[in-house]
């Protein structure tokens, strides 16, 4: 168990330094830097020396640099926002997202889990294409449009919400509602087919004929067993959910991480880019690794594989 | 082409379903084809209208007028202008204009061609590219196929946003140049390799997977005893196999195309204006609402459009994978 563990940690710090090494070869090869702003350029001399200043006059070195720094868990200077250190952008924008993306799973899986459950259990009857439809309406559209709808129904016309910003409590609900429509859409998809195999396997015939009631049967015996490829997905998800939307946090004003992936990728911005990929890869790296612990816990017959 | 392929796989695998599921898919087939056709059918005067900014009488004199349905200036008798300029002067309000006056009909109506195009081109492309990597991957096997798919997944770890940005970004400088500078065709080019070159991973981790599992099946081996080539093994028993599970995923990658456009054109770096895609025209009518709300024709109709085409092809896309995938089909017994 140890010895799995110790090598899974391993094997997810060498997947972060080739995530860094894929990103740093990409940001390297794109035209422009944070330094040139299309119109208005800095005289190549200034340009050069602050690129000498933050060490990126040679990729080697550059590279070099910044991984040392990253190991010490400093992300360097953003060059876009020049008060402000990478550090200081995630450590300010990370727990809103943190906090609003958790929320927005745990809807999802009050919602998604029940809303599969069901469907299963009553394939092909009314209540199944109600939820088919609740999933292709939440996979078809799009979180801006979604979101904005909520905004103006519910924040300008009904009042019962602040119309942006946040701080509150009051300023939680909508964003994390619309954050979670797609991950309901996703996990109730799953749920359903992985419910509908697992009601058709032999330990479900055994429990109906010990005769226990159908509601253990379904709730208890074949959720444990169907909530497995779910629970696969919820590694990813939560990655993506925690580390932020960029079209919810634009929508709804909310301070959050995604923000810095789109406008530090439109600001060539190198040091924040990278920053910001790192703490997404290990979040993900983090989660999938909590996703597997969690897999031997529910399936005693991988315990100790992991 | 690949529309009628596709619907033509769909009513292949109504065969098996409920009534419901089967109405609903063969709604979802009419509802798209019936828009195609009207889209494709309208370009000759949607091409030359789409940008036009009609700002004269008939358009109540102000912009963001509001739709009007009717056939006045058609009815009206008055032989100046032809009747075709007369009936699309007509028709031209029927979604109301936008703020710089220019007809939201027929914005939509190439929307709706640019749109789709972008979603079964980022379909085709990912099929072509993932296809090719998997069963490569899979087929060499060994140190070749560990390096491949570990390639996958350090792509797969990173945010998909920042990918298909970076990507953009580095592939405007060398397309446009290669395209002539052709500003809105080139624009379209790149917008359509930076999505796909982003949703061939699921496509290439789901070929290998199925080209590894075909590799040890008995009949794989049953043709190679009877002293099969490899080029017939790939032919008659490898891709044929390999059809159903690409055509699944290739229809789930038209939805999401799509909408990553949406998505890109939201943020301001999807299709360039003035041309219209369904993301950038419900993204710009978003945008309208929010300053001065009351053009809800500006959000209505392109969201209708975006959400009736994108729940069209999420549906047919889940009755495929319902027909298809074989767990699914072992359930049915």
């Amino acid at each position: 168990m140890i010895l799995a563990l110790t090598r899974r940690i391993f094997a997810g710090i060498v997947t972060l330094l080739l995530v860094y090494t894929a990103t740093f070869v990409m940001v390297v090869s794109i035209p422009g830097n944070p330094f040139q702003s299309g119109d208005r350029n800095m005289p190549r001399e200034a340009q050069q020396a602050l690129r000498a200043r933050y060490h990126m006059d040679n990729n080697w070195t550059f590279y070099a640099e910044y991984l040392t720094g990253a190991i010490h868990l400093d992300f360097g200077p953003a060059f876009t926002y020049s008060d402000w250190t990478c550090n200081q952008i995630i450590a300010s924008s990370l727990p809103v997202s943190m906090l609003l993306g958790l929320l927005a799973i745990l809807i999802a899986l009050l919602v998604g889990l029940p809303l599969g459950v069901l469907g299963a259990v009553h394939r092909d009857n009314p209540i199944d294409f109600l939820g088919l439809f609740i999933v292709i309406l939440g996979i078809s559209i799009p979180t801006f449009v979604t979101g904005t709808a909520a905004l103006t129904l519910f924040c300008v016309y009904l009042k019962w919400f602040p119309v942006g910003g946040w701080g509150t409590l009051r300023h939680l609900p909508l964003p994390a509602l619309t954050l979670s429509l797609p991950f309901i859409a996703y996990i109730a998809r799953l749920t359903r087919g992985s419910m509908i195999d697992t009601l058709h396997s032999d330990f479900i015939r055994t429990a109906r004929a010990k005769g226990l009631a159908e509601r253990t049967v379904i709730w208890k015996h074949a959720l444990r067993v169907a909530f497995l490829p779910v629970l696969s997905y919820l590694g990813p998800a939560t990655a993506q959910a925690m580390t932020g939307s960029f079209v919810v946090e634009k929508v709804f004003g909310v301070p959050g991480l995604g923000q810095h992936f789109v406008n530090a990728a439109l600001n060539r911005d190198a040091g924040l880019i990278l920053a910001t990929v790192l703490v997404f890869s290990a979040v993900l790296i983090a989660l999938n690794l909590l996703v597997d612990l969690l897999y031997s816990v529910i399936d005693p017959r991988i315990r100790g594989a992991l | 082409m690949i529309t009628v392929t596709l619907a033509l796989a769909a009513t292949l695998a109504l065969r098996r379903s409920h009534p419901v599921r089967w109405t609903l898919t063969i709604a979802s087939i009419a509802l798209l084809g019936l828009l195609t056709l009207a889209a494709l059918a309208t370009i000759p005067w949607t091409l030359s209208m789409m940008n036009v900014q009609q700002l004269d009488d008939a358009v109540r004199h102000a912009p963001s007028a509001a739709p009007v349905l009717s056939l006045e200036t058609l009815t009206h008798a008055d032989d100046s202008p032809s009747i075709v300029t007369r009936a699309l002067h007509d028709v031209s309000s029927w979604m109301g204009h936008d703020d710089l006056g220019r007809s939201v009909l027929f914005r939509l109506l190439p929307a709706v061609v640019i749109s789709l195009g972008i979603g079964f081109a980022a379909a085709g492309i990912a099929v072509v590219i993932g296809v090719l990597f998997g069963a490569i991957a899979a087929l060499t096997g060994g140190l070749t196929d560990r390096l491949m798919m570990r390639l996958v997944d350090v792509l797969y770890s990173l945010p998909y946003v920042l990918t298909v940005i970076l990507l953009k970004i580095a592939l405007t400088k060398p397309l446009t140049a290669l395209l002539g500078g052709e500003s809105a065709i080139a624009n379209l080019v790149i917008l359509l390799v930076a999505i796909s070159g982003v949703s061939w991973l699921t496509m290439a981790r789901v070929v290998r997977g199925q080209v590894l599992s075909l590799k040890e099946q008995p009949f794989v081996e049953a043709a190679r005893a009877a002293g099969a080539g490899w080029t017939h093994i790939l032919r008659r028993h490898i891709v044929p196999n390999l059809v159903g599970p690409v055509t699944v995923y290739a229809a789930l990658v038209v939805p999401q195309a799509i909408m990553q456009e949406a998505f890109l054109s939201f943020l301001g770096i999807g299709v360039q204006p003035p041309t219209p895609s369904l993301g950038r025209l419900a993204s710009d009518g978003v945008d309208a609402v929010n300053t001065f709300v009351g053009y809800w024709w500006l959000i209505v109709f392109p969201c209708a459009a975006l959400v009736l085409i994108l729940a069209a092809l999420n549906f047919i896309g889940d009755t495929l994978r319902d027909a298809v995938d074989p767990r699914a089909k072992s359930v049915m017994m």
